[in-house]
This record gives structure tokens, sequence and C-alpha cells, in this order.
């Protein structure tokens, strides 16, 4: 059976990417650390959240593969051709926000700064604010991946410099950073790293490479990377903004 | 266990709503093999909630646990009553960092596969192998200088706005058609398996560490090691170039079809 085998090939790789983590972590604890594990952490629970984590992510991206790849691909290429411009736009918007709101790496991550968010105070310490404040930082990330897809297709469309309008967004990544509240941010700088990940990137390379194929003078290697670029610059002002002009209301509507 | 599977639902429910929203109303042609793609959600769904569930119950609490032994005073040095560590003290907590940080990006699928394009690109300029090398210790360093920085209590901004200024100038004096390359290594290096571990060890840090909060120095090392690859490999991107052109002074470095008339190098004029 084809879908077994292909199954299994994945099994591996997600196998060797857990291999990494596992062997470096075991070293550590068995040649420098030499102290049983805590109380709290049973090695057999441990064995089977291992293993949870390699089912996991196994089924997940043969899944992407089987299902969302193909369609997303096939998607971009049709909305490329169809010619309308506003069309693409909202598709790319549409395209950035939904591949953002269920990447793995970001709900962990936005569940973790809202446990350390109500922990240290900023918002009402309960398991609601907590859950409502990973939800509101995730839909911002969403949010602001939708609007860099949209730039960068605008960009691809207009012929832009790239590396110029990096930098740009690094500037306004610098003076916004003056204004936010300092506790804001390392979650908004660590929000650019998360987003480039299991879903994004390839749905939104597709998009990026197809459209620069599609367009005459146009570079696929050099313009459909670029996107990839401008969604990992986007969060950080995204969530610095709201920093500056959110956190306020989200603090006065948890208390 | 059937709460993360509800969860779950309601995270793939846009991007699906999206997919088959845009395919029947926007596009109206039918999907080929539906069933093929149902099963492949169907395993998206099944695959995340799992995955998730194995992220709370290893992948977090062995990040913490390395974070706090690593940091606990038994381990550490002994030191007069009283007096202050220094910041020495942690080296296996950077050892450990730069070892966790090398070990998951160099033998990573996706830049094997982006490092061996970038060498069919270059003409043989750049070496696949030490593209691959400067990436991943562009990451391992990262991670130190985020450890690093969370033991010594520094903020944040200041090592990621010094390394904004410094891919500023090396994007203005680098190769064109190796800066898409340069930046996609940055997202390259932080897979989903590496981000909540990274994340897991700065929130450790920052929790085990006196005088450090959580809120205030636990975040930014994922933030560094996207932002040192794209260092790295420019870097080693320059480096190719001025020994490329300085024994035969011809062929610039890299030169494809698109980025011959944005070339700075008059050399190649």
């Amino acid at each position: 059976m084809n879908v077994i085998y292909s199954l299994a090939l994945q099994l591996k790789n997600s196998l060797r990417d857990l291999l990494p983590v596992v062997l470096v972590i075991g070293f550590f604890q068995l040649i420098v650390i030499r102290q049983p594990l805590p109380d709290t952490l049973a090695l057999l629970d441990l064995a089977l959240g291992l293993l949870y984590v390699v089912i996991g992510l196994t089924l997940f991206i043969k899944g992407l593969e089987l299902g969302l790849f193909p369609l997303g691909e096939n998607l971009a290429r049709a909305f490329v051709q169809k010619g309308s411009v506003t069309w693409l736009l909202l598709f790319a918007f549409a395209l950035g926000f939904g591949s953002t709101v269920a990447e793995p790496a970001l709900i962990a991550v936005a569940a973790r700064a809202g446990v350390v968010v109500s922990q240290s105070g900023l918002i009402e310490n309960s398991s609601l604010a907590q859950s409502s404040f990973a939800f509101t930082l995730r839909m911002i990330v969403a949010l602001s991946v939708g609007t860099a897809v949209v730039v960068g297709v605008l960009r691809i469309f207009k012929g832009w410099p790239l590396h110029l309008m990096i930098i740009a967004g690094y500037v306004i990544v610098m003076l916004l950073t003056l204004l936010a509240p300092a506790e804001l941010v390392g979650i908004a700088y660590d929000a650019g790293g998360v987003t480039t990940s299991t879903i994004t990137v390839p749905l939104v390379t597709a998009l990026g490479v197809g459209l620069a194929s599609a367009i005459k003078g146009r570079n696929p290697m050099l313009d459909g990377f670029g996107l990839i670029a401008f969604a990992s610059v986007m969060p950080i002002i995204f969530v610095l903004l709201f920093g500056i002009f959110g956190l306020g209301l989200v603090a006065e509507g948890a208390s | 266990m059937l709460a993360t599977f509800w969860d779950t639902l309601r995270d793939i429910f846009p991007i699906v709503a999206i997919i088959f929203g845009f395919q029947y109303l926007v596009i109206r042609k039918p999907i080929k093999h539906f069933l093929k793609v149902a099963i492949g959600f169907l395993m998206v769904w099944v695959g995340l909630s799992f995955f998730l569930m194995g992220l709370e119950q290893a992948l977090f609490p062995m990040g913490e646990l390395m974070a706090s032994q690593l940091t606990s005073p038994d381990f550490l040095p002994a030191i007069a009553e009283g007096a202050h560590r220094h910041w020495s003290d942690y080296y296996w907590v950077y050892i450990f960092a730069f070892t966790i940080g090398a070990s998951t990006t160099i033998a990573e699928p996706s830049l094997i596969a982006v490092s061996i394009k970038a060498g069919e690109i270059s003409g043989g300029t750049i070496n696949p192998f030490t593209l691959r090398l400067a990436v991943a210790l562009g990451m391992a360093f990262g991670i130190t200088l985020g450890a690093w920085r969370i033991v010594m209590g520094l903020p944040l901004q200041w090592f990621v706005l010094g390394a904004y200024c410094l891919v500023i100038v090396q994007t203005l004096r680098s190769p064109k058609s190796i800066i898409p390359l340069a930046f996609d290594s940055g997202g390259v290096t932080t897979s989903t398996i590496t981000v909540p571990i990274i994340a897991a060890l700065g929130l450790g840090l920052a929790s085990s560490i006196p005088g450090r909060s959580a809120l205030m120095d636990g975040f930014g090392m994922i933030a560094l090691a996207c932002l040192f690859p794209i260092i790295t490999v420019m870097g080693y991107a320059q480096i190719a170039q001025w020994r490329s052109n300085r024994p035969s002074n011809t062929e610039p470095f890299l030169v494809t079809s698109a980025t011959k008339p944005h070339q700075g190098d008059t050399n190649a004029l």
C-alpha cells in the first residue's frame, strides 16, 4: 500500500526530528546532571508523551500532504489564473490567517504566554483569562500574517524591492519597541519566529512561487520566498501595537 | 483528552472553512479525490491533537526540567554565603543551549534540501554542507546568547535591535540572490519540535534563576534563534563571494538572469 509506505516514511522523519532532542537531553541527564527525576515526572509519562508527539506529528504532516497542501496549491494557481487582483488579495489574506490559526507551535507558545502573563498579574489569574489572552494573541498574529501575505503579494505585482521593505519593517519594529510596554516585547519578538512553521510556510510559499512564475519578469526563487520574510516581521509589529493600544482593554475586560 | 480534540477542531476550522469556501463559492469547481482530502483533514485533526497532548506531557516538562536542574544550587559550583553568582557559573546552561540548537538544526530535512538548492544556484561557490553548518552555528549561537541574556537579565531589545542593524548592513552588501535564502534560513530552523523545547528552556531559566521573571526575561530565545542564521548565512555568502572574486576577478558570485541587472559588482559589467 502506497499510503502505509509513505506514512512509515513520515514516521521515520518525525523520529529523526525528535531524536537529537532526546539524545541531547538523555546525555545531559545521564552524564552531566546525574540526578533522579523529580516525583512529579514519571519516565513512563514522558515516554508516552514523546510517543504522542511522534504519532501526532506524523499524522499531522501526512494529513497536510494529502488534503490541505494540494488543495491550497490548486486554489493558489486558480486565483493567479483568474486574474482578479481583489479576489487574489482576499484569498492571500484568508490563507495567511487560516494557516496561522492552526499552527501547532503558535498554539503551544501562546498558551504558555497566557499562563506567564496571568501569573505576573498583568491579567486576571484564572484559566479563563489565560485562554482568552492566548486566543487574542493568536488572532492578532494570524491577522498579521494575513496582512503580511497581502503586502508580499502586492510587492510581487509591483516589483517593490524586498530588502528595502524588510529594512523598513525592522525600523518600524525598533520604533514601536520604544513605545510598547516592556512586558510584551519578548512575546512580540518570539511571535515572529513561531509563525513561520509547519503549515504556513508551504502554503504561503506555494502562493508566492505560483504568482512569481505567472507574472512576467519575476523570479520565483527571489520573489517566492519574500512572503515568508514578511510573515516573520509583521507579527512583531502587530503584537507590539497590541501592547501599546490593546493590552489595557484586555486587562480591564478581565478584571 | 476530549477537551484537546474539541479545541483543535476549533483551531483547524478556519483553514478548512477558507479552503472549502473559496473552492466552492469562488472558484466553483468540485474537489478531485474528495475522499482522500477528507481523510487528510481528519489526520490533521487527530495528529494535531496528539501532538499538542504530547507537547504538554513530554516536551514542555523536559525543557523546564533541564532549565531547573541546570540552575539548581545543588548542581552549580558552591559559592560563599550571600555572594553574587557570576554568569560563568552557569556554563552547563550555555553548553546545553548550544548543543540543542546545533543538533536539531544540522540534520533538519528542509534545511538539507534548501542548502543543496543553494549550492546548485551558486555554481559551486556555496558548499551545501558549509551552508548547513553556517545555519546550525547561527541557530546555536542565537540560543546560547538568549540563555546568557536571561542569566544576565539584560533587555532583549538591545540584542534584537543590534542583530537587526547587522542584518540591515549585511543585506545592503550581500549578493542579491542570497538574501531570500538567508531570510528563509531563519524560518527553517524553528521546527515544530524545536520551538516548544526552546520556549520551555527560556521560561524555565527565567523562573529558576534568582531575580529573573518569566514574563520579562523568559521570552526572546526563539527570536534570537531566528535572527542569527540570517547573519551567518549572509556572512558566509560574503566570504564566499570575496574568495571567488579575489583570484580570478571574473564572474561574480551567484549571477542568475534575474539578478544580473541589480548586481552592484562593476567587474561584471
